[in-house]
């Protein structure tokens, strides 16, 4: 494993953390997103099982690129798991306990006729749709805005932060912008997924304005970063040190995040992605032309997550109240000899794992109808 | 640390996985059954196969979904109220847990999908190599996450880096081909394939009761029989014994077993029966079988089985020695380049664990008594009854079931499990008894490593996260409530699935008893 040296392991996995969140959010991220627009494009049963059917096959193994972002960041970057999820303790409750309803949503809601039984669990879709977007969009923003926690000599965190507190305004503009996100990237799936009629026409409406709301959003949060008092800069240390925060410094520093624009100016590649993806959404929507709109929606959640690393690097975890305890790309990570192997198991596995996703998307390829809904008795 | 904080720590850590693990074993086993019987339906192209395969998914997938809930937890519960544990071995525990992810539940959660949907769109044979996937992808997912385990009860290829201040790999090799690892994947999916093997042997039995759907029913108890018997034989032949002289904390986890508080001369005898009493450090009213212990645990006549207080004396010296290499790690933070401080460190870097067992009492263990380092001593410790009774009843339900699939199975042979009510009877009364064994079998795994997070590396009293009781007490109000609706909901399912049975029209032809065709039932 001595192809890399440690500084460039570093990179390629703070690289491979943006591939996972990005993973993430191109498959499950439009589960997240038709859960959150179930009540809205489906109003019958039959509508909402075929809202339903249009993800049931797939989004079970899209989820894993959550759980596999969990042990990822678990083996590369033990700081960031340790530190951020303890953290973050009532936020990811109740990410998990939202999360925790999709599984069982989806297989039970199907099991009974009831109809009060099956509103329930669409709630249940919904929810469990809607809050982690939410979620994840708040926390996103609360890294960027620097995060509570401090390292005593052991290296244990100590957060002083509390629930309530992390709901900023700007950490809300993140919150809303990645439910805008997502719920364009579902609409546009449904309108690929599912036959034409009442239900992709309400994904085009509904679609059309969270486009927008994407494009609002991410030039607000935009704007805040430039001229708010969000940021930060490393002051001292050696960066290419041991994985030991208390060893370097950083300060906050306003307008921080704009730092690596001007010295790389091919990262604004980034923010661009971001903004002619939504842009790309709206018009394939506004056209009727899907695959230009699902690509569209693809583009933008890449840009967009693209962005927030561009801007932060090389911090990960941003601390608000110590200097010597932010993690960085150069502080935080896993040995060489651990980097070393988990890049070379990842190399050889996701190809494979991207292989046969394709694949069972290719089975289940076509759209789903009304009829089909009437006869399979395989659908939910 | 806050004692409550850990407590409360430790009771959410064991309410969800002993949870979590009430569904975990039945998607292990019931998957390759499913494999089995669609193999037979390939095989044979029998429509009652296909019902058979069909039916028992259906099962599969109201458990599987909840399985898929409760692992979320699993995998995230590390960095939300172990944060101190996820710094102090991420290093080398979080690579298991990312392979798992990457090779064991895209496999299982991407087929899983096209196992339910696609009975239409693929070939018969297609549709059984993806069922196939969905059985490697969950028993691939058991050897990871037992990697995982097997190294915290075995913490090899590993070494403490004071310049990181936490564990870092050395040895990768080592850490995969743990023989406590090893073994406790075969130990645990083995159950895993018992409990699915004793539901659908219950389930048929209960059918067969009924008189409904007896072709079903005496297809799958063969089906059982067989698969069940391997499984319990391999579970308590391949079982944990193995590696229960490897390390210190797990000789002391077997004298607790046991109850054998003094080194006995060898062969040691095997305690039937006792009530340990820690206190007196005896056992009381005990029965003995003389040799059998000796024999199990070293293989030899020869070889001893060191007893509690021996094992105790052995930790209060590497009490000792580990305050040696804490004085020279604390020496390190203050000057990393201080060559004399890391001189020190490597002489008694493997006894750094048990300085550390010292602040559950001093704030520093450079400044501990010489009382406070033998009262530590006696931490190492775990709980004696607890270990000496869960021990008994898990291996007693294991010997019961190796008799229960021997019986099931000489019936099937003789054809002769379709006649015999007072045997349908027992196999119904059998079905809650392996889950017993298995959360049993963890709480042997888990408790008897106590008070260790990581045997001899770190102590579990200081790796929790630093929460509030309040943010404790929520997620756990939190979690029962969950837990507990879903589990109401699940056991109903499954019981209105098992109602419903394998077909839909109820009024199958009932052919008269012991007129069952003589075509092959398991082809």
């Amino acid at each position: 494993m001595d192809l890399f040296d440690f500084q460039t392991l570093r990179v390629i996995w703070w690289v491979l953390l943006g591939v996972l969140l990005i993973g993430f959010a191109l498959t499950d991220g439009y589960d997240l997103g038709v859960g959150a627009l179930l009540p809205f494009v489906a109003k019958s049963d039959v509508e909402r099982r075929m809202v339903i059917n249009s993800i049931a096959p797939h989004w079970e193994g899209h989820q894993v690129w959550f759980i596999l972002g969990g042990g990822a960041i678990f083996a590369a970057w033990p700081f960031v798991y340790a530190v951020s999820f303890s953290g973050f303790y009532l936020a990811m409750f109740v990410v998990l306990a939202a999360l925790i309803l999709r599984p069982v949503g989806f297989k039970y809601r199907s099991k009974k006729e009831d109809p009060a039984w099956r509103a329930r669990w669409d709630w249940a879709l919904f929810i469990g749709g809607f809050v982690p977007a939410l979620v994840f969009g708040v926390a996103v923003g609360n890294v960027l805005l620097g995060v509570p926690f401090r390292l005593d000599s052991d290296l244990r965190a100590w957060y002083e932060g509390s629930f309530i507190g992390l709901f900023r305004p700007f950490a809300l503009v993140c919150g809303l912008l990645s439910v805008a996100m997502l719920v364009t990237h579902g609409a546009a799936w449904l309108t690929i997924k599912i036959e034409e009629g009442a239900i992709p026409e309400r994904a085009r409406r509904i679609g059309s304005v969270a486009a927008i709301a994407a494009i609002a959003l991410f030039a607000i949060g935009g704007a805040m970063v430039a001229f708010g008092s969000i940021g930060y800069r490393v002051t001292g240390g050696d960066p290419f040190g041991p994985s030991n925060p208390l060893r370097s410094t950083t300060v906050p520093l306003a307008g921080g995040w704009l730092a690596n624009y001007a010295a790389a100016p091919a990262t604004l590649l980034a923010p661009l992605a971001g903004f002619a993806g939504a842009l790309l959404a709206l018009l394939g929507i506004r056209a009727r032309r899907q695959w230009l709109a699902f690509g569209g929606s693809s583009l933008a959640t890449i840009g967009i997550i693209a962005t927030v690393g561009a801007s932060m690097f090389p911090f990960i975890l941003p601390s608000s109240i110590d200097a010597r305890s932010s993690l960085t790309v150069w502080n935080a990570s896993s040995s060489a000899t651990t980097l070393g192997i988990m890049l070379f198991v990842t190399v050889v596995l996701l190809p494979i794992v991207l292989v046969y996703t394709a694949w069972a998307l290719n089975v289940m390829r076509g759209t789903v109808t009304s009829r089909e809904i009437g006869v399979n008795p395989d659908l939910y | 640390m806050d004692p409550g904080v850990v407590d409360l720590s430790r009771l959410q850590f064991a309410l969800t996985a002993l949870y979590h693990f009430l569904f975990v074993p039945l998607t292990l086993g019931l998957s390759f059954m499913l494999v089995i019987m669609e193999s037979v339906y390939v095989m044979t192209d029998r429509p009652i196969w296909k019902e058979i395969t069909r039916f028992w998914g259906k099962l599969f997938g109201i458990n599987f979904v909840l399985g898929v809930a409760t692992g979320l937890t699993m995998e995230f519960q590390f960095g939300t109220n172990w944060s101190y544990f996820s710094h102090y071995v991420g290093d080398i525990f979080g690579a298991p847990l990312a392979i798992e992810g990457l090779m064991a539940f895209f496999l299982e959660a991407t087929f899983v999908g096209i196992m339910f949907f696609a009975w239409e769109r693929l070939s018969k044979v297609g549709h059984l190599a993806v069922t196939f996937l969905v059985a490697l992808g969950t028993n691939l997912s058991a050897l990871w996450i037992l990697i995982a385990n097997g190294w915290m009860q075995n913490p090899t290829g590993a070494a403490f880096n004071p310049e990181t201040m936490r564990m870092e790999v050395t040895d990768f090799t080592a850490v995969l081909f743990n023989p406590i690892a090893q073994a406790k994947f075969v130990h645990t999916v083995s159950a895993g394939y018992v409990i699915a093997s004793v539901l659908v042997l219950g389930v048929s039995a209960w059918y067969l009761l009924q008189g409904r759907f007896k072709a079903h029913a005496a297809r799958s108890m063969t089906v059982a029989s067989a698969f069940g018997l391997a499984s319990a034989l391999s579970v308590v032949v391949l079982g944990d014994e193995s590696g229960y002289t490897l390390t210190d904390n797990q000789r002391m986890k077997l004298a607790a077993i046991e109850a054998e508080w003094h080194t006995e001369k060898a062969p040691a005898g095997l305690a039937l029966f006792g009530i340990p009493d820690f206190a007196a450090r005896q056992t009381h009213f005990e029965v003995k079988i003389p040799w059998v212990l000796g024999l199990i645990a070293t293989r030899s006549l020869h070889g001893e089985v060191t007893g509690i207080t021996e094992l105790v004396r052995r930790a209060e010296e590497r009490i000792s020695h580990g305050i040696a290499a804490y004085d020279a790690v604390e020496r390190l933070k203050l000057a990393p380049a201080d060559m004399k401080a890391r001189a020190d460190f490597e002489i008694h870097r493997n006894d750094l664990g048990y300085a550390l067992l010292l602040k559950r009492i001093v704030d520093d263990p450079r400044k501990a008594t010489p009382e406070q380092i033998a009262a530590t001593a006696w931490d190492t410790v775990p709980s004696v009854p607890v270990m000496f009774w869960s021990f008994r009843v898990m291996a007693g339900i294991g010997f019961l079931m190796i008799a229960l699939f021997a019986l099931a199975f000489l019936l099937c042979s003789l054809r002769l499990h379709t006649r015999t009510p007072w045997f349908w009877k027992l196999c119904v009364a059998a079905i809650p008894l392996p889950w017993i064994a298995a959360e049993l079998g963890w709480i042997v795994a888990e408790m008897g490593r106590q008070p260790w997070a990581i045997d001899g590396v770190l102590p579990t009293f200081l790796a929790p996260s630093s929460l509030s009781r309040t943010s404790l007490w929520i997620t756990l109000v939190g979690f029962t409530a969950i837990y507990g609706v879903l589990a109401v909901i699940e056991v109903r399912l499954m019981l209105a699935a098992i109602r419903h049975g394998p077909i839909d029209h109820r009024d199958e032809p009932q052919p008269a008893p012991g007129s069952l065709p003589a075509t092959p039932m398991a082809a």
